[in-house]
């Protein structure tokens, strides 16, 4: 049952057209074909030139890298600065942040598209980077601090003893021990950015779409003849890579979602 | 330690980015369902008539009671669904791993593939249906998704799927906590394993119902992608949710003073269910726990 629409995709990617609408998608290919792959990643119409899904990917791959790096680098900055130093509002802001995690992108659509174009980012795949880094803060803060939250200060405390400064702690005491942590944190990131699909549709344009918009555009505005084989195979190319890091690293995902299911 | 200068200089530009693109971008739609915007920003005081507009709107309440029905139905079934899956798994079967990769594998997809999958499984004219009709049952009939009383039921089916091994995770993280002396006692009474679980563990759980709660309400008041890829909010708009109404209206219809109010209402409704967690989740911060 849980397997079935995967199954269902594979075996109808490798199906002629007429099979699919003859038969049942059910039953495996009597001739099995790889043109709807071929379609689907380099000929399919998608935007104004018939291009396939190639360059949304390549899309998708130069805006996913980036974020992952850089929130992933803030939220291990601030959950080391949130768990070793006291100032004021420390708390409210790290509230502020945990609940930026939770609130409907909608609100913040309008202002934002009016932000990328003042800083000239519309439609450009910076300024999705830029999109997905500003609302990636609260997930990746949530995950360091709660971390650091439970290491050991001893170490710390004896490390600032030997003159070790601010830097020095983190790149010597606690980066080394955060291994766990930020394997969580990019698989997190990276499932999240590469399947993100509303900020993509609202601040992109053909030259920048990521892969998702592109194959919902494949899918559902194709005019003529439904290519259903080429829609099966460009959705499991859409999915491919987050299933490959979640088949390469089970147990951290297992372990990331239970992060993501918070514990304040 | 108390935090000298570099430490508040390096946390500044994220605090300034969550404090302007989150709080600063709400307080600009907010503003903004107040004033008369259509195509673009305007600024003038308008008062709440875009809120009087938004209630009178068909569309709207179409959007509600659609959200309503897609909530309450997808919240029950994926708790209950992973409820079930967790229990299952928890009765030390063989292969444990792999049937727990199973159920988890959906959510690393992206609610546009799952759409898409479950777009054609659900059609009439290729999927199930057809199927069935071909091993020789011709009076089989599953067309819910063409149908404008039933397509949000397909909406909650591929939405269950996606979040039921997320769910279930969960709660299999609960059960593994579950205090063992209770139950070795019960077990030593003669209790059933369905009465121990009823009685001793199910109610032990609730700390992880409440977290599992608010993530999935949360989650199927900001549902979109899965909607556009699936149904599109057809047929009509019978699959219409606040999220697909907020876009329309802000983006395709020039009513950008009533989309910036229904997603206002939006913010306020998740607000309510996740500001008192989150406010007895940092209490329990505050004091160690």
């Amino acid at each position: 049952m849980f397997l079935m629409p995967v199954y269902v995709m594979v075996v109808n990617s490798l199906k002629p057209l007429d099979e699919i609408r003859s038969g049942n998608l059910m039953s495996l290919p009597l001739t099995w074909t790889l043109e709807p792959w071929r379609t689907a990643w380099s000929t399919a119409q998608i935007g104004v030139q018939p291009t396939g899904l190639k360059p949304y990917f390549i899309n998708s791959f130069l805006l996913v890298v980036p974020s992952v790096v850089i929130s992933t680098l803030i939220g291990a900055l601030n959950g080391y600065i949130l768990t070793q130093y006291r100032f004021r509002g420390a708390h409210l802001l790290f509230a502020a942040m945990l609940f930026s995690v939770f609130i409907p992108y909608q609100i913040v659509l309008i202002p934002m598209a009016k932000t990328l174009g003042v800083l000239g980012l519309a439609g450009t795949v910076k300024g999705l980077v830029f999109v997905n880094v500003v609302y990636g803060i609260g997930f990746t803060t949530l995950f360091f601090r709660n971390y650091y939250d439970a290491f050991p200060g001893e170490l710390i405390r004896s490390a600032r003893m030997d003159g070790a400064g601010f830097f020095g702690v983190w790149c010597r005491i606690l980066l080394p021990n955060s291994t766990p942590i930020i394997v969580v944190t990019v698989i997190w990131q990276f499932t999240n950015i590469w399947n993100e699909f509303l900020f993509g549709a609202s601040f992109s344009d053909y030259s920048s779409y990521p892969l998702t918009v592109a194959l919902n555009n494949l899918v559902n505005s194709s005019t003529g003849v439904k290519e259903y084989n080429v829609h099966f195979a460009g959705a499991f190319i859409a999915a491919l890579p987050t299933l490959v890091v979640y088949l390469m690293s089970g147990k951290y995902f297992v372990r990331g979602l239970m992060a993501g299911s918070v514990k304040g | 330690m108390r935090a000298g200068a570099l430490p508040r200089l390096l946390i500044s530009p994220s605090a300034l980015l969550v404090l302007v693109c989150v709080y600063g971008f709400i307080a600009f739609t907010f503003y903004l369902s107040f004033t008369p915007s259509t195509l673009m920003p305007q600024y003038e005081w308008a008062g709440a008539v875009s809120y009087t507009r938004l209630l009178s709107l068909e569309n709207w309440s179409v959007s509600l009671s659609n959200l309503q029905v897609f909530a309450g139905m997808y919240i029950l079934c994926a708790l209950a669904l992973g409820l079930g899956l967790a229990i299952l798994i928890d009765q030390k079967i063989r292969a444990e791993s792999a049937f727990r990769s199973i159920f988890l594998y959906p959510m690393a997809l992206s609610f546009i593939v799952t759409g898409t999958a479950w777009k054609w499984l659900l059609d009439p004219g290729v999927g199930l249906e057809r199927t069935v009709h071909s091993l020789g049952w011709e009076g089989f009939s599953f067309s819910w998704i063409k149908d404008s009383d039933l397509a949000i039921y397909c909406v909650v089916i591929a939405a269950v799927w996606q979040t039921a091994g997320f769910v279930m995770a969960m709660f299999l993280a609960g059960l593994r906590g579950v205090d063992t002396e209770q139950i070795n006692a019960a077990r030593v009474d003669g209790a059933k394993a369905w009465q121990i679980y009823l009685r001793i563990v199910i109610p032990q759980l609730g700390p992880v119902f409440v977290s599992a709660f608010v993530i999935l309400a949360h989650m199927a008041v900001k549902s979109y992608d899965l909607v556009i890829a699936l149904t599109n909010g057809g047929p009509g708009r019978s699959t219409w949710l606040p999220s697909v109404f907020m876009y329309q209206y802000s983006f395709t219809r020039n009513e950008m003073a009533v989309g910036a109010a229904s997603s206002v209402l939006m913010l306020l409704a998740i607000a309510a269910v996740v500001l008192p967690y989150l406010y007895s989740e940092m209490k329990k911060v505050k004091h160690g726990g």
